[in-house]
């Protein structure tokens, strides 16, 4: 489609559900960009909504009016990725080329590679030898590859690292790991260290301390138990690996925890805007709204949300049960065959204006339960997101433009 | 739309649905299962992902870690729920095979099985699918041995998202590589001879959309890498086109009859303004865009040579038993069971 009749549909749309929902306020995107203020914006949302893309739109749509911007994408579709010309994993920011950088901006993307910063991290906070060892290890394997958690972990220990060295921009914009629940990103790494803290751990790096087993002693009688059980279980090979695992590591502990929670402080800071995004849908919605209520009890700073996908409707004046009674007389009158496409088409509108009050509905009843947060809405495409051309569509929906 | 699976059905005892994330994998698990009880037979649904999938399907109060029946049938075959929790399905296994009640209590105390559930390589899913195995092998006299007849006929497994799918489900022969002898090492190579037996296949639910059928596609490759069974393709919430080809064709084009189109309109009694026209044509024409780029996917999906069967979009959802027993209906009779 062109731009012209999706911005007119998209404001068309707009419009309308802002006279329905006049108690939302507009989340003014435009405003959020262009203040120099704004160094980090983080897209939340349950899986699938459409983080990744608003995320890449937002950078997109900041660079061209003269910021310069890093956006921290998470598992873009490939189509996506290779617009902004992501086209291998290596865990650095590339420039995006084909933007417009009239106004002073720039624009850097890079796709997280989890385990790739994992190992930096281990690398840099360890010994060469110490480093080896750990990288090597199939518990650690295990846990930079697959844990739970470790990729909200490590996009937060990414957010770190670009807000570091941040001579090359001065707007951050990461989007979150697709999981079911919004409040992973949040929870994730801590899980994460608490693990680290754990009783278990403390026990299985006893004996390294201790010079063997009898360490364990200090424990108390049950320990044995455990040992010879795990032992039994595991095999002591297995056993063995996590022993290493776990004390080679634990030098590293602290050091994870406190960056975990610099990187937890810098969310709650002035400069960070979260931004939210659901699909007009229930369940998304419902995810949205323990989300903004868990920002708000931890005190991050929320921008506003993104109702993301919100079905289109261009042809207004016609309601819904006008346009289906025309289509049944049309019908049967046993017109001709352009009165069977008159029928269909009105269906077809129908249906499409059904759809969008749902989901108007939907968005006013979190607005009633959310009254003073802002709210943005982005129509569906008629097509996926993967070029530069729709990623600017969508950014002037975002910014109502 | 289906076309003879590649495995003869009455071999198959484990049916693993997956799919991308909120696409209807629990949904057509349970649709599944109350199809295979309609076979009068009795039929495991499991879900591991602690979320109380069943039970908020069924309209039945939240699952327990025992299994319990959540669906009948006309035929007198039933649907029994579980939600596997790994920490219970560690316990029940030390019991089982070790008899370990009492180090099992203290492993607990020392965080050992918090390790062991949440960290320790592997054994999270080892646990979650050892689970299965077991009521797999089960008897209706409840031993792990002999003749007698199965505790379960059919068994689905309501199993994590395509993006997951092959680490957990090929996570039995990394343990069996990881723990190279004792006891974890021989169950996780049992797990995998089941998984990889003709006894088990690997469904994937997606939409008509981009993502979740590349997410198929590369499960599907992974999946036959690793020696499992991929079965059926599920596409799920279709929505029929509103135009017919005829008309579809002509409104990609932009070619619809405009003038006549507002002459029926006006014949009709509405009020056909420029705009209202331009309006109805845009619609037209994206909804013949969005029907191009569904059957695209839909040719990628028929282009994997899996049996492909099609549920619709349900107006109201499908979070009610009633749909999931309409779903179960056009599941039977597109040949899936
Ligand atoms: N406004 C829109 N109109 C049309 N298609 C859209 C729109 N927004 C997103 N999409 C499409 O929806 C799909 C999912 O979007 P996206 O990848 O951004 O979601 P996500 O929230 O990042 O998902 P995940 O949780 O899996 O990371 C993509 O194919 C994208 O092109
Ligand atoms: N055929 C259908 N028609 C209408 N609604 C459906 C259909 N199938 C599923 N749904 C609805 O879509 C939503 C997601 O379905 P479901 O929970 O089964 O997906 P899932 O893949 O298990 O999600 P998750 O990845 O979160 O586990 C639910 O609200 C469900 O009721
Ligand atoms: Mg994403
Ligand atoms: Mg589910």
């Amino acid at each position: 489609m062109t731009s012209a009749t999706a911005s007119n549909t998209a404001s068309n749309t707009g419009s309308k559900s802002a006279s329905k929902t006049a108690s939302a306020p507009v989340l003014d995107v435009d405003a959020l960009l262009a203040d120099p203020a704004t160094e980090i914006i983080v897209c939340c949302g349950s899986g699938g909504v459409g983080k990744t893309t608003t995320a890449a739109a937002l950078g997109l749509r900041a660079a061209e009016s003269g910021r310069r911007t890093v956006v921290l994408t998470i598992d873009p579709a490939r189509r996506l990725a290779q617009s902004l010309g992501l086209t291998e994993l290596d865990n650095t920011p590339r420039e995006v080329h084909g933007i417009d950088t009239s106004a002073g901006g720039s624009l850097h993307a890079m796709m997280l590679d989890m385990k790739r910063t994992f190992d930096e991290v281990v690398i840099a906070h360890s010994e060469p030898d110490k480093a080896e060892q750990i990288l090597a290890n199939p518990f650690y394997q295990a846990v930079s590859s697959s844990f739970a958690g470790t990729q909200e972990y490590m996009a937060m220990e990414k957010l770190g690292q670009l807000k570091s060295s941040a001579d090359d921009w001065d707007l951050i914009i990461v989007d979150t790991p697709p999981s079911r629940s919004a409040l992973d990103f949040l929870d994730a790494p801590n899980r994460l260290g608490s693990f680290l803290d754990g009783r278990f751990i403390r026990l299985m790096t006893a004996p390294a301390k201790l010079s063997g087993r009898a360490g364990l002693k200090v424990f108390g009688f049950g320990v044995q138990l455990v040992s010879s059980t795990l032992t039994k279980i595991l095999g002591g090979q297995m056993l063995q690996d996590l022993e290493t695992f776990v004390s080679a590591l634990e030098t590293m502990f602290g050091g994870f925890r406190e960056r975990a929670d610099v990187t937890y402080r810098l969310l709650s800071q002035e400069g960070t805007a979260f931004i939210v995004v659901a699909a007009p849908e229930r369940d998304a919605l419902r995810e949205a709204s323990f989300f903004v209520d868990r920002l708000e009890a931890d005190r991050m700073p929320l921008a506003g949300l993104v109702v993301n996908r919100i079905g289109q409707v261009a042809a207004s004046g016609l309601t819904p049960a006008k346009a289906l009674s025309v289509a049944e007389a049309l019908d049967e009158s046993g017109g001709p065959r352009s009165a069977t496409n008159a029928a269909g088409v009105l269906r077809l509108h129908a249906a499409l204006v059904k759809t969008a009050e749902r989901q108007r509905e939907l968005a006013d009843r979190f607005t009633r339960a959310h009254p003073g947060i802002p709210v943005t809405h982005v129509p569906a495409l008629s097509r996926d997101v993967h070029d530069l051309e729709s990623l600017r569509e969508v950014g002037n929906a975002l910014a109502g433009a | 739309m289906t076309s003879s699976p590649a495995v003869p059905r009455s071999d198959v005892r484990l049916h693993i649905v997956t799919g991308k994330g909120g696409t209807g994998k629990t949904t057509v698990a349970a649709a599944l299962a109350l199809a295979l009880a309609g076979h009068s037979q009795r039929v495991l649904l499991a879900e591991v992902e602690e979320r109380q999938g069943i039970s908020q399907t069924f309209d039945v109060p939240p699952l327990g870690p025992e299994e319990t029946r959540v669906a009948r049938t006309a035929s007198g075959g039933e649907v029994v729920g579980l939600s596997v929790e790994p920490k219970r399905a560690l316990m029940e296994y030390l019991q089982l095979f070790y008899k370990l009640g009492r180090a099992g209590r203290i492993l607990e105390k020392f965080g050992a099985v918090d390790f062991a559930t949440t960290i320790a390589p592997g054994v999270r899913d080892v646990l979650l699918i050892g689970r299965v195995y077991e009521a797999n092998r089960r008897r209706l006299d409840g031993k792990h041995k002999g003749q007698g007849p199965p505790a379960y006929d059919a068994l689905v497994l309501d199993a994590p998202p395509t993006g997951r799918i092959g680490r957990f489900l090929g996570v039995n022969s990394e343990v069996a590589d990881l723990a190279k002898v004792g006891p974890i090492h021989s169950q996780s190579q049992s797990i995998m001879r089941l998984l990889t037996s003709t006894q088990a296949q690997v469904h994937f639910v997606t939409l008509l959309e981009e993502m979740p059928v590349q997410e198929t596609l590369e499960a599907v490759a992974e999946l036959r890498e690793k020696g499992l069974h991929p079965g059926f393709v599920v596409v799920n919430m279709v929505r029929e086109p509103l135009l017919d080809d005829a008309a579809l064709e002509q409104a990609r084009a932009g070619r619809l009859h405009r003038s006549s189109i507002t002459n029926q309109l006006v014949e009709a009694g509405v009020k056909a303004t420029p705009g209202l026209v331009d309006g109805l044509m845009t619609e037209a024409r994206d909804h013949a865009h969005r029907v191009d780029l569904e059957r695209e996917q839909l040719e990628l999906l028929t282009a994997s040579g899996l049996p492909i069967i099609s549920l619709p979009a349900l107006p109201e959802g499908a979070a009610d038993s009633g749909s999931i027993r309409q779903l179960a209906d056009l599941i039977a009779t597109q040949g899936m069971v």
